[in-house]
């Protein structure tokens, strides 16, 4: 009683099927930017539910996966030589540069386990309480696109960064990385996008007004429940459908058209934008932050006189046969790469993408993948 | 990275830390100046200890309604389709009233 008939995924995915089949022409393309609703279409088995010409697809959605080698491997030398390096569990297992089996540690793990302190946090928060407690000399590596970047922000305006420490800034911006994806999508475009729910909660929804104005692709901003996933596949067949590409916020208990202003001034008074490297790509251009010179003193770029990428000095790192940059961009799926699963899985990662939780390989090695009913069918042999 | 998870603001200190506790029960220190004005009992988002946004009351109580959202929005973006979600519901009741 009281409970709309309409609040039920069957119908939601009823909707979908009957919108994409009205629907003519090529395959409707949908891409994901964020590995937390890549974890839910596959954890829910949502691409199994789609209509046959709806294809779902993960972009560059997991910071950890894009984090340059350059910087692994520069915080694993900073460890090696005596200082104690905070980093997130995301970035503990990330490779550098070092080929797989080469006596030069790989990893913050390898560094650790030859001695070295390197610290696990949840925060950067708990990163400087922690090194009030023990003191010395400390870097923080801090990843994260736009969602991540307030807690660096906040520390360093509001003097929160004991003496001593450092950060090195790896933040990454989302909108430059989404239009240099659809760049790369030319020959078979995405037809709609499903914006990412939590860095939108800091942008605000209206981040991504370009996408329908400049691409004409529906944009929907969604949560993170399978039912919010739903509905924003729903939202952009219809919108296909109707011949009107938009912008829809779905996820409005918590995100809003302006976003977080506080969040935003403080990025913008902490760092300046700055073309940056990105794992397997390249330099994509005013895709990054950095420390506005006022900050140098806990810049760990300024401190230890460190390098930070530029074009003509990027290298492509990632290891050999690894797919991950055609991964991360869409342009393959992490079970068309010959290592998944084989040289590459979540205890062991071979590739960035991986590595975190949120990374395609990872998501689609713990859960399964493409399509779920697709799998049992197989396993069963009733195909 | 960027997951977020809620949880209700138990205390605000003057440093612009605040206690939030989890469904679990497990309370953490945030960095709350990430936002404006967050106060105890507000429901947030945490993520990597910042609160990166509010919910309200009226926003928590929206899941039902974002449906409904989901069908009036779609009457905007197009009659021929809201006709086709009817017709999915005439449907619906033609074949549940048939079950039963």
């Amino acid at each position: 009683m009281g409970r709309s008939r309409l609040d039920s995924s069957d119908l939601i995915v009823a909707v979908i099927g009957k919108i994409a089949r009205s629907l003519s022409g090529e395959t409707v393309k949908i891409m994901d930017f964020c590995g937390t609703h890549e974890h839910t279409i596959v954890y829910s088995g949502i691409r199994s539910l789609m209509p046959e010409n709806v294809e779902l697809v993960a972009g560059p959605g997991c910071p950890v996966c894009v984090t340059p080698a350059h910087y692994i491997d520069t915080v694993v030398d900073l460890a090696l030589d005596g200082i104690r390096v905070y980093t997130y569990g995301d970035t503990y297992l990330l490779p550098g540069s070092a080929p797989p089996l080469s006596k030069k540690p790989r990893t913050l793990a390898d560094a650790k386990a030859e001695g070295a302190d390197v610290v696990i946090v949840y925060s950067l928060l708990e990163a400087i309480k922690h090194h009030r407690r023990h003191g010395g000399e400390s870097v923080f590596l801090a990843v994260g696109f736009e969602t991540t970047a307030p807690s660096t922000a906040s520390a360093v305006v509001n003097g929160m960064v004991p003496e001593g420490m450092t950060i090195l800034n790896v933040h990454r911006l989302t909108p430059p990385i989404m239009r240099y994806t659809f760049n790369k999508h030319r020959n078979a475009p995405i037809r709609g996008v499903i914006a990412p729910g939590h860095v939108s909660t800091i942008l605000g929804a209206k981040a991504w007004e370009f996408v329908p104005r400049e691409y004409g692709i529906p944009t929907v901003v969604a949560g993170f429940e399978p039912n919010d996933v739903l509905t924003a596949i729903a939202y952009i067949l219809a919108m296909l459908k109707a011949g009107r590409p938009g912008l829809v916020n779905q996820y409005k208990r918590a995100v809003t058209w302006e976003g977080n202003k506080k969040a935003q001034e403080l990025i913008n008074e902490c760092c300046e934008i700055a073309d940056a490297s990105w794992r397997g790509l390249g330099i994509v251009p005013e895709s990054g932050l950095v420390f506005r010179d006022k900050y140098s003193s806990i810049d760990a770029v300024y401190q230890y006189g460190l390098e930070q990428l530029r074009r003509m000095e990027w290298k492509y790192d990632l290891p050999p046969g690894c797919r991950c940059a055609e991964v991360t961009l869409g342009l393959a799926k992490p079970t068309d790469c010959p290592l998944f699963m084989k040289t590459c899985k979540p205890g062991s990662p071979y590739g960035p993408c991986m590595v975190s939780s949120e990374g395609a390989c990872s998501v689609w090695a713990r859960f399964g993948g493409g399509g779920l009913v697709e799998e049992i069918v197989r396993d069963l042999g009733l195909e | 990275m960027c997951l977020g998870i809620p949880g209700r603001v138990v205390k605000v200190r003057s440093d612009g830390i605040a206690i939030v506790e989890f469904s679990d029960g497990v309370s953490i220190e945030t960095d709350a100046n990430t936002i404006e004005g967050v106060r105890p009992g507000d429901y947030v988002i945490v993520h990597a200890g910042i609160i990166i946004a509010r919910l309200s009351d009226e926003q928590l109580e929206t899941w039902a309604r974002d449906i409904s959202e989901f069908i009036s929005g779609l009457e905007e973006k197009g009659e021929e389709i809201l006709d086709m979600l009817r017709s999915l519901e005439e449907e619906d009741v033609a074949g549940k009233s048939g079950k039963d």
